[in-house]
């Protein structure tokens, strides 16, 4: 496998970049959070990229995607790290187009993945209950009443789940908490009755919410896939969303160290730019040196996707490590080193430590990545 | 079929007839010299064949002595030795460090003659940079050499020459001119070690062994033509050469014990297993050390791909950019896996000698002390990090 970006991946990267920096620099993401916007996204700019097919990245041809691969989807959140781009892509165009595109029968695949390429669907994965991530802490009963299952539960940390046109909901339909088998996966409208959404306002100023369902009433046609297949389908989109995220993270880690390494040039302080001190110059070269370590992981992460690796489990756990800890590092560094500034609204550096937090919870932070790559290496 | 096909199948087959069965399993490298030892006979064979055809040295060009091979025909080839598990013929200093430098700095006629024995294995070269007075600070260095007709006097003393009492050649950082500020004043000689003028000694390590040696000239000789690089343009070749040193020392943080990417698990966590025993889930039962472990074992794995990406981001011959950076991080990689693996051992891990202790235990509790020098040896790691932080983030001087 290789490890640099082949041709047509480094041209859309380089597509993504332009694009990015014209349409949606910080102050793009600024506006929306001032503007206290309810969609948490601005509509023309997702619809642009849509119309430069990410939301299809994922999709298979037959469903009229374009089958790009993680590499190339990597480099585009790599991209929208640096810019603090809010989309629906990781929630649409990651979670939702491989739910669907894994987990789905013929007829929702062909239903709903063409409104996914095209952009008349966005979708959210409802999964998580606490406050740490888990494939099995799910407590949410859908009860079978004939040919209908009645859903009661809450979930929490939905990414987009106030914005989504269609909700993917984790329920347990066998077992007990704690069992990673018994959970089903169920499509539902966010207008049903009985499903109350929350917009909870993070750190991030980005999207995401509580989800209480009350008896809701769901049609077994709406099962994604079978009855108790949900941690098997789970499992696969998660590794694929924990690679794409990494790579956002990556992004985000990178333009921090920039925005640093730009500063400690024009800085002065006792008469001199304070680059030129060796106790902030060997902190950077740190920096440097963890940041290579995660461009690494992540990028063969995104191989391991698209070479469907059987260790991309562990690839996966890799990379949102590597990418947790360096942005974790990189982050709190970019903040000291700008000083009094570093700390003020008015610097984008405060931006990234916050976007960092949040993104170091989906899916699994370090921790929990650690002890799942020691446990799936046998010890 | 394509070239490369064709390539890999010619190689393949080349090395079935060629390479000795002795020289499929794991053991000692050869290093070769004018007094080369071989620990089989089928070791001399090995490298007799591979010097041949020059693939001691595959990208190293045909006139020299190398393959000649492209960058992708010697991945062919590193792919197919190891395949059968085919032992590296020839490792030396004139590979990793010499060699290269001499191709980018060296005349036509220092390469003809330098470069073929490197290839074949018949000098052995060491390293003469550091002195008793300049280690980080190396160009502060005050070995002399003093022209007179066509020949070089030279005059002082080199330390932490890596095996200088079996080398046959030492490649020399001398000061040539006296009144130039430091860096200007320091030339780049290769000097026969088979003199009078030239007397060695060992230095005992922490580890209790001695591959380092000082290095005395007292009115040694070298005739001017050896010379590589330019007078007082030596401190240009001397960084260099470094860069290549790094990037070999850097690797060494990946030779032990592998990078963990084989399902077959590290080799760090079986000996925490082993000593710190395992609980109900056949997890290492001291949960601080798997976790220790384990962010090891992703670092391993972080740095081992960045070593393969820089490798395919680099030129074939071409010093990567990120190889203070591999230095810095593989030295002290290095060193924490093994402060990692007498962690794990506990009082079986901190024997020197004799009875209580097995073989292995000791030989790792050796080991450990001998990777204190990987951060120190090449430029130590805070020198890397001056490098990282001017060469490749710009950050300013003054």
């Amino acid at each position: 496998m290789a490890l640099i970006l082949n041709e047509e991946q480094q041209s859309l990267k380089d597509i993504a970049k332009e694009f990015l920096q014209k349409n949606a620099p910080v102050t793009h993401f600024r506006e929306i959070r001032d503007t206290e916007n309810e969609l948490g996204y601005d509509e023309k700019l997702w619809k642009d990229m849509v119309d430069l097919g990410w939301s299809g990245i994922l999709v298979p041809e037959e469903y009229g995607g374009f089958d790009f691969g993680m590499v190339g989807m990597g480099s585009i959140f790599e991209e929208m790290g640096k810019m603090l781009t809010p989309s629906p892509l990781f929630a649409t165009g990651v979670l939702g187009a491989s739910l669907i595109t894994l987990g789905g029968s013929n007829s929702q695949k062909q239903n709903y993945l063409p409104q996914i390429v095209d952009g008349s669907i966005t979708t959210a994965l409802a999964v998580e209950e606490s406050n740490r991530h888990s494939l099995s802490q799910i407590n949410t009963q859908a009860i079978k009443e004939g040919a209908d299952y009645k859903i009661t539960g809450d979930k929490t940390f939905v990414i987009d789940g106030h914005s989504a046109s269609l909700l993917i909901v984790a329920a347990r339909t066998g077992g007990k908490e704690g069992d990673l088998s018994g959970i089903t996966l169920f499509l539902i409208d966010p207008q049903s009755t009985g499903v109350t959404i929350t917009k909870t306002s993070m750190v991030d100023s980005r999207n995401s919410a509580n989800i209480s369902f009350d008896g809701v009433i769901v049609s077994s046609e709406n099962i994604l896939g079978e009855e108790n297949s949900g941690s098997g389908i789970l499992e696969q989109v998660v590794d694929r969303a924990q690679v794409a995220i990494s790579a956002e993270m990556l992004g985000n880690a990178s333009q921090a160290f920039d925005l640093t390494l730009a500063y400690l040039k024009e800085r002065k302080q006792f008469g001199s730019l304070i680059g030129t001190f060796q106790a902030l110059q060997h902190r950077a070269a740190e920096m440097y040196s963890e940041l290579e370590l995660t461009k690494s992981s992540v990028i063969a992460a995104c191989v391991a996707v698209d070479e469907n690796s059987n260790d991309l489990t562990r690839m996966a756990s890799l990379a949102k490590f590597k990418a947790g800890e360096t942005n974790h590092l990189v982050t709190n560094e970019a903040v000291q080193m700008h000083g009094g500034v570093g700390v003020t609204d008015e610097y984008d550096v405060g931006l990234y430590l916050k976007r960092a937090r949040v993104t170091e919870h989906i899916f699994g932070n370090a921790e929990y990545h650690l002890d799942r790559y020691a446990s799936l290496s046998e010890y | 079929m394509t070239d490369l096909q064709t390539f890999r199948e010619e190689t393949r087959d080349w090395l079935e007839s060629n390479c000795p069965e002795e020289m499929r399993k794991p053991g000692d490298v050869a290093w070769g010299g004018r007094n080369a030892q071989f620990s089989h006979p089928d070791q001399k064979l090995w490298l007799e064949r591979m010097g041949e055809k020059g693939w001691t040295c595959p990208t190293w060009p045909k006139e020299y002595g190398g393959g000649g091979l492209s960058k992708e025909e010697n991945k062919i080839l590193q792919e197919e030795m190891s395949a059968i598990g085919a032992r590296s013929p020839l490792g030396s200093f004139g590979i990793w460090m010499l060699g290269p430098a001499l191709l980018e700095f060296a005349t036509e006629e220092q390469k003809q003659e330098h470069l073929p024995p490197i290839v074949r294995g018949e000098v052995w070269w060491c390293q003469g940079y550091s002195e008793p007075g300049s280690g980080s600070d190396l160009a502060s260095l005050s070995t002399k050499a003093v022209l007179e007709g066509d020949e070089y006097t030279i005059n002082g003393q080199k330390i932490w020459t890596s095996y200088a009492d079996k080398a046959d050649k030492i490649f020399c950082l001398v000061r040539t001119g006296p009144q130039e500020p430091k860096h200007e004043g320091i030339s780049f000689l290769l000097i026969d070690m088979d003199q009078e003028g030239v007397t060695t000694r060992p230095i005992t390590l922490i580890s209790g062994k001695s591959p380092f040696c000082e290095t005395f000239f007292d009115d040694a000789k070298a005739p001017s033509k050896d010379l590589v690089g330019g007078l007082n343009k030596g401190w240009t070749v001397a960084k260099r050469l470094l860069e290549h040193e790094r990037t070999m020392i850097s690797a060494m943080g990946l030779s032990g014990g592998g990078d963990g990417s084989k399902k077959t698990k590290s080799g760090l966590a079986e000996i925490g297993k082993k000593y710190a025993g395992i609980d109900s889930d056949k997890k290492i039962a001291d949960k601080a050390l798997r976790r220790k472990v384990a962010l090891h074992d992703l670092n391993s794995r972080a740095f081992g791909l960045t070593m393969q990406r820089v490798g395919e981001e680099t030129k074939v011959g071409a010093p990567s950019p990120a190889a203070a950076m591999a230095k810095y991080y593989g030295t002290e990689h290095n060193k924490l896996r093994y402060e990692l693996m007498l962690e794990a051992m506990g009082t079986q891990g901190i024997g020197w000698d004799g009875e209580g202790f097995s073989m292995e235990e000791l030989a790792i509790t050796r080991d450990w002390l001998r990777t204190k020098a990987n951060s120190i040896e090449g430029g130590t790691s805070e020198v890397q990090l001056n490098v990282i932080s001017k060469r490749v983030l710009g950050l300013p001087d003054k």
